[in-house]
């Protein structure tokens, strides 16, 4: 059927309607024009076995499994913490309930930036944006009653990783597990925290040192979980279009893994368990596209210019989330609708594990009803809509392959562009990733307010509204109940252990040996976060943000 | 003067702003993320700001911005216009207005308002 077209009809059929040939493009994400009419001839020479592949080989860009959500249905795994341990273990035991099917935990901002609940900076912190751990005893109260050898369990948590996986192999011991049987995933990504998230601790050396110590430890010990969760989601929350999201993301990763070798650990040891989170925003087909080459650069660069063996080191086995950034907090069921056809979006481009945002999320925290309505959206596409009676459904679309081929060339070019500037570390150091990325945040802006980016019910379709007031209830008791918790943890433990554990950790630090073995110590003997943290900024010091403004 | 009071690290918003400000044709300082109130009120005395615009999403809002208006007022610089963004929800915003804090944006705020506003408000020392 195909051969019966050729560019020449294509071209005879725009002069038979000259509407067609008055059409302005459209343009991408990324900003190259997009054909009005895709044909064969967009898609054309594709190499099928060379440039898509068969699903579950490489390069893996019809997706990782050979079954696809016909084998196993994606992980529905929703982001929740709340502001106290125990509130949080109802909230997760009510998800599980509900049919969810992995955890994920967010943290309070002092836990994430490595303070205690008591500390000066933590004030007025403690339990907003996530849950918050001091000790030991509050990762205990996170997950009684929940059997960690039937879960996994994924930690958004960066500049302190070791202590707060540390923490969970405990917990697995508490409910003896040998820590082979852990799985779950750790944030662990510090660069973009340098850049875009803000919660960095030390430097990126030793930053980079604690990364491969968890690299060369987890893979001994407890070599189910993703030791990295490399990160493009808030890389493009910042502004990023899906071109810069993969290209720094992926750069990223290129520094983990060029650091990994440089301690000496085997490419097949370590790269199986990189694992990634990325943002699908609102244009749906961009984001398939974006997805599907994402897959076949990953292997490529993995095969080839790393050389891994094992093709699980090629897999990009990734976590999305729905973007965040693109609700609005007027009229906001409109999100709901954002949030379904973008959660189709990360099916349609054969995610492993979803998280589906919340409609309210520009006005607060999710309240019940809102966190379960995100989680049937994920449900009904599963169950109800048809998306995964096949695999990659849209593969061998003129559009999406046409589409699929440009973004990963211009991927590439940016990746090439980063490399010569001497990697991602260096790309962080002198600006050039915060000052690409702010710019284009400012230039989406100005857009929306010049009403060239469209945002229904912003700029556009504009309706009075009374603004409701937030439902959630915050307890303003419950910062000065952490801190009496942690309290009493201090005046019950041994004094003795926690220093002398302590000690340890310093003279790790000071030193060569892999911090993991004397951090876990240092937690089982519940030392606080902010006591190791504590220990570890003195050795290492403590970053500095590059100023671009 | 613009800064990130408190832990929260989101600063595409603030970062929009200071652009958008700067083309408007005011001269703005970007302080940084992690800033206490003192710190704040210390840079903004030092380098004589007229306005200083916070942002803050995490939620701790009630803990940073009245401490920032009161350590203005007790160091004589009430004039100074104190100006918000992030997502504050709106009991919350009213009682920050009573304590001090002139306005405060929610998302979906336009660069366009909130200059308008600074150059309506202000008081050029």
């Amino acid at each position: 059927m195909d051969k019966s077209m050729t560019e020449k009809d294509k071209k005879e059929w725009s002069q038979r309607h000259p509407e067609v040939a008055s059409l302005t493009p459209r343009r991408t994400d990324w900003g190259d024009p997009v054909e009005p009419l895709c044909t064969p001839g967009q898609a054309g020479g594709l190499d099928y076995l060379g440039e898509l592949g068969f699903p579950g080989e490489y390069p893996f860009t019809r997706g990782i499994y050979p079954t696809m959500y016909l084998g196993q249905p994606w992980t529905i795994r929703q982001y929740s913490g709340y502001e106290s341990p125990k509130d949080t273990n109802l909230r997760f035991r009510y998800l599980l309930e509900q049919g969810q099917t992995g955890l994920s935990v967010a943290f309070d901002l002092p836990t994430q930036i490595g303070y205690d609940s008591d500390h000066p900076l933590s004030a007025g912190e403690v339990g907003k944006v996530g849950v918050p751990v001091d000790t030991l005893e509050d990762m205990e109260v996170i997950f009684e009653g929940l059997p960690l050898d039937k879960l996994s369990t994924s930690m958004t948590i960066n500049a302190p990783s070791a202590v707060l996986l540390a923490m969970y192999i405990n917990i697995g011991g508490k409910q003896g597990l040998d820590p082979k049987v852990l799985r779950g995933t750790i944030q662990n990504d510090i660069l973009k925290e340098y850049t875009v998230r803000g919660t960095y601790i030390f430097p990126p050396q030793p930053s980079i040192r604690l990364i491969t110590d968890i690299f060369a430890y987890c893979g001994q010990h407890v070599p189910r979980f993703n030791t990295i969760n490399v990160a493009g989601y808030h890389l493009r929350e910042a502004g990023c279009s899906a071109v810069q999201e993969i290209a720094f993301s992926f750069s990223n990763a290129i520094a983990y893994i060029q650091a990994g070798l440089k301690a000496g650990l085997d490419i097949d040891k370590f790269a199986p368990r990189i694992s990634w989170i990325f943002n699908t925003s609102n244009k749906i087909f961009e984001e398939v596209a974006k997805y599907r080459a994402a897959r076949r650069i990953w292997a490529e660069l993995l095969r080839g210019r790393f050389q891994a063996q094992d093709p699980r080191s090629w897999m990009l086995r990734f976590h999305t989330h729905t973007s965040g950034a693109s609700l609005t907090a007027q009229q906001p069921l409109n999100n709901a609708i954002r949030v379904a056809y973008q959660t189709l979006a990360a099916v349609l481009g054969g995610a492993q594990s979803i998280a589906a945002c919340s409609y309210d999320e520009a006005l607060n925290l999710p309240t019940e009803e809102s966190a379960r309505t995100s989680l049937r959206t994920q449900q009904i596409l599963l169950e109800e809509a048809g998306v995964v009676d096949t695999i990659d459904p849209l593969g061998g679309s003129y559009y999406v392959e046409a589409l699929t081929r440009q973004i990963y060339e211009r991927i590439q070019e940016l990746m090439a562009k980063i490399e010569d500037m001497g990697g991602a570390v260096a790309a962080v150091e002198n600006g050039f990733v915060q000052k690409e990325i702010q710019s284009r945040a400012y230039q989406i802006q100005c857009e929306i307010e010049r009403g060239q980016r469209v945002v229904v019910g912003v700029n556009k379709c504009v309706i009075q509204e009374e603004e409701k007031d937030s439902p959630i209830k915050v307890n303003p008791q419950a910062e000065q109940d952490q801190i009496e918790r942690l309290n009493a943890v201090k005046a019950r433990r041994s004094q003795d252990r926690v220093q002398q554990t302590l000690r340890a950790v310093r003279q790790a630090a000071q030193g060569q040996a892999n911090l993991m073995p004397v951090i876990i110590e240092a937690t089982e003997a519940y030392a606080s976060l902010g006591e190791i943290c504590g220990v570890l900024r003195e050795e290492f010091g403590e970053y500095q943000q590059v100023r671009t403004i | 003067m613009a800064a990130k009071p408190g832990l929260d690290g989101h600063d595409r918003g603030i970062k929009v702003v200071c652009a958008g400000l700067k083309d408007a044709g005011m001269e703005v300082i970007y302080a940084g993320l992690r800033q206490t109130p003192e710190a704040i009120v210390n840079t903004a005395l030092q380098e004589d700001v007229d306005v200083i615009a916070l942002s803050t999403l995490s939620g701790a809002h009630n803990q940073h911005l009245p401490r920032v208006a009161k350590l203005l007022k007790e160091k004589g610089a009430g004039h100074i216009l104190l100006v918000a963004g992030g997502v504050v929800p709106k009991k919350d915003r009213l009682a920050l207005k009573e304590q001090g804090v002139k306005e405060i944006y929610g998302p979906g705020a336009s660069m366009a308002e909130i200059a308008a506003f600074i150059r309506d408000n202000v008081s050029l020392s």
